[in-house]
């Protein structure tokens, strides 16, 4: 069976093309304006790669806060929209199969998720705030003049802690330049930046208790210098799956081959 | 998303005594309004007040509870945002509870809102306080009530009973001592409110005041109790239109009247197998105030053949509740007699009042929790919804601990962020988004948009 995950998050569209199992395409673009669009546009690129057409994928499954975007409508047209939640509990099980904790930072929200045999037992998810997800990374990297990718392996340069209190992402801004008028150095900043993020997710996760395996999934997770300071906070071994920003799509697919859950 | 799924579809209809329902508590705030014209006093204080008590001082004497005004307030978003506005200005920070921010912008502002929504110029002030102080902000409220009626230029005279010795330690009696320091509190302010409106204070009407309070709610109770049924003849939201009476008037006979008729209709109701949700399939409770500008969740949980048949707070603000022999949760049984003297009126009501689940909050999480499981229990409950509601300190006390317990005892439960009275502190779409996640995880899909 050929079924299609389409994630269509805050700031990636994310497809991941499933054939028992085994994953035939996964595909990111990001996402603009017209939410549609971007979805279509990496849809058709996720079947080009996968050598495919609409009509050879079964079933498709949208999840991601765009997934109602996709939903019957063409030229995607998902047949079952599902929450980010239930799409994270299943893709997080495929890939790690002893997985009792999921953990998705994404770009705008961070999840914390208790699983059991794929199935969500408990969540929680941060309220309002943007100080806990990556688009905080993104602006503090603007702040600091670095490429976002580079704040990851800046921040493990560090050993030093500074303490970053505001719990908005605008203030926190504020306080990163504070913070870079008084001379203080980049990478001490940037692990700031990624203590602060860890700080207030796991004080999330911890809400719905933590129980191993633990898995951290979404786009935050391929930034290397976020895995220590959470490990730390968590007193946790933590899983990175390969791909971890598709593993929501990931979840969307095996619920699309899986209808009668 | 629209699925195919055979649902059971029940039969609904509107209730009968809405109308009733509405004018009572439409009256109630012109009656206010209204008062001095009419050569009566008008009064203020909260809706946990006893106040049965200023009931003595004549047929003629109305107040406004400061709660229900604050929500009425919230209700009328335009008006709430003038009045956190004029709070904010007077220095006031938006972390304090919002009833009290609601009623103090109203004062600032000098503007009086009715339950229709109409805002009328000048402030009605009150003639005296009379509270009780059962959370932080209780006392203090009042306190800065009649500090900004004197700015205007009115003394006004305020009392505040204690009520720190709290529930009785087992519930099934009450300790004397915890009866007697709140009973010479209200005897002292018998002699009070003599001095201070130059009143006789009628003994009889105190008795008849006692007496329609504990009928009042009593019967509010039995209410609740016929929302164990499956369909539920109520939902939660419409349940906010009529426990409120209590919060008005639960000294009052009007009261009384109406909830025998409400319990009558809703008796019949249950009978008949009339639903409050026509696609009942999924039974929850809430807990605290709701966020009372969103009322709309609930409309969006019947989307998923979701109700809410109420809560420890719908139930227990009002109701009065106690433990059976056999450990289950019912509506507590009046007393044998009416009370016919000051001394066995006050006697009566403390110990009665005693008994008010809302109490629990205050004073051990267990208890509230231990309600909670009856609840759920009881009232065939599927999962519990948790409002972390920021804009009152009191009920959201000890709420995560509830959370924990709840969870413990194998229950499902969402919790969402919101304040009962502040907009700012909701956010709709993604209290939406995470509801829908939860129901989900519950197995449950939109039945239609």
């Amino acid at each position: 069976m050929i079924t299609a995950g389409v994630d269509v998050g805050a700031k990636y569209a994310k497809v991941v093309i499933l054939k028992d199992g085994k994953a035939l395409a996964r595909v990111k673009v990001l996402v603009g304006f017209d939410v549609l669009k971007s979805a279509s546009d990496v849809f058709e690129t996720a079947l080009k790669e996968a050598g495919l057409s609409r009509v050879d994928i079964q079933r498709v499954v949208a999840t991601g806060m765009g997934r109602n975007t996709v939903l019957q409508k063409p030229p995607i047209n998902a047949d079952e929209a599902v929450s980010e939640v239930v799409a994270d509990a299943a893709g997080a099980y495929q890939v790690v199969p002893t997985v009792k904790t999921v953990i998705d930072v994404g770009a705008e929200e961070g999840r914390g998720i208790k699983v059991e045999g794929g199935k969500v037992k408990d969540f929680v998810i941060n309220e309002r705030c943007a100080a806990g997800a990556g688009t905080f990374v993104e602006a503090m990297a603007r702040a600091l003049e670095v490429k976002v990718e580079d704040m990851g392996p800046l921040s493990l340069k560090s050993i030093n802690t500074i303490p970053m209190n505001a719990q908005c992402c605008v203030f926190a801004e504020s306080e990163v330049v504070s913070l870079i008028h008084s001379k203080v150095s980049k990478e001490d900043i940037a692990k700031a930046i990624h203590d602060a993020i860890a700080g207030r997710i796991s004080s999330m996760v911890l809400r719905i208790g933590v129980e191993k395996d633990v898995a951290l999934i979404g786009g935050c997770a391929l930034d290397p210098g976020f895995l220590p300071p959470l490990e730390k906070e968590l007193h946790s071994s933590i899983v990175v799956p390969e791909f971890p920003e598709f593993v929501s799509a990931l979840g969307a697919a095996v619920i699309a081959a899986n209808p009668t859950r | 998303m629209t699925t195919a799924i055979e649902i059971k579809e029940y039969p609904t209809e509107p209730l009968k005594c809405w109308e009733q329902a509405k004018n009572l508590r439409k009256n109630y705030y012109e009656d206010y309004l209204h008062s001095h014209e009419r050569g009566g006093l008008r009064w203020a204080g909260g809706a946990w007040s006893f106040s049965a008590i200023p009931a003595g001082l004549g047929e003629d004497v109305y107040c406004i509870t400061g709660e229900p005004y604050g929500a009425t307030v919230a209700f009328f978003k335009d008006f709430a945002s003038k009045c956190h506005d004029a709070t904010e200005a007077a220095g006031f920070p938006r972390t304090l509870c919002a009833y009290m921010r609601n009623y103090w912008g109203s004062i600032l502002l000098d503007k009086y809102i009715l339950t229709d929504g109409t805002v009328v110029d000048g402030y009605p002030a009150p003639d005296f306080i009379w509270q009780d102080h059962i959370c932080c902000s209780h006392g203090k409220w009042y306190q800065l009530v009649k500090w900004l009626e004197k700015k205007r230029g009115k003394e006004v005279p305020m009392y505040s009973v204690d009520v720190s010795v709290g529930y009785p330690s087992d519930f099934s009696s009450e300790e004397d001592y915890k009866v007697n320091y709140i009973m010479e509190q209200l005897n002292d302010g018998i002699e009070w409110l003599e001095k201070v409106t130059g009143r006789k204070y009628d003994d009889g009407l105190l008795c008849d005041a006692v007496w329609n309070e504990i009928k009042a709610t009593s019967l509010w109770a039995e209410v609740c109790a016929l929302n164990q049924a499956v369909p539920a003849p109520l939902d939660e939201k419409s349940m906010y239109s009529l426990y409120v009476m209590g919060t008005l008037m639960k000294h009052r006979p009007e009261c009384v009247a109406f909830y025998e008729t409400l319990r009558d209709e809703v008796k019949d109701r249950v009978k008949r197998g009339i639903a409050a949700v026509q696609y009942e399939r999924f039974r929850v409770i809430t807990d605290t105030q709701p966020p009372w500008g969103f009322l709309k969740i609930f409309r969006e949980m019947e989307k998923y053949g979701a109700v809410s048949v109420g809560s420890l707070y719908t139930f227990g603000l009002i109701g009065m509740w106690q433990y059976q022999p056999d450990g289950t949760w019912a509506p507590k049984l009046i007393p044998h007699k009416k009370p016919q003297t000051r001394d066995e009126a006050l006697q009566t009501i403390v110990r009665w009042t005693m008994h008010k689940p809302e109490w629990a909050h205050f004073y051990e999480p267990e208890l509230k929790t231990k309600m909670m499981e009856s609840i759920v229990k009881q009232w065939k409950v599927d999962a519990v919804l948790l409002h972390y509601n920021r804009g009152c300190e009191g009920l959201s006390l000890h709420i995560a601990e509830n959370r924990f317990g709840l969870i413990q005892a194998g229950i499902p439960v969402f919790p969402f962020e919101g304040n009962m009275g502040d907009e700012r502190d909701f956010d709709l779409a993604g209290t939406m988004a995470r509801l829908t996640a939860f129901f989900e995880s519950m197995g449950l899909k939109k039945l239609k948009e």
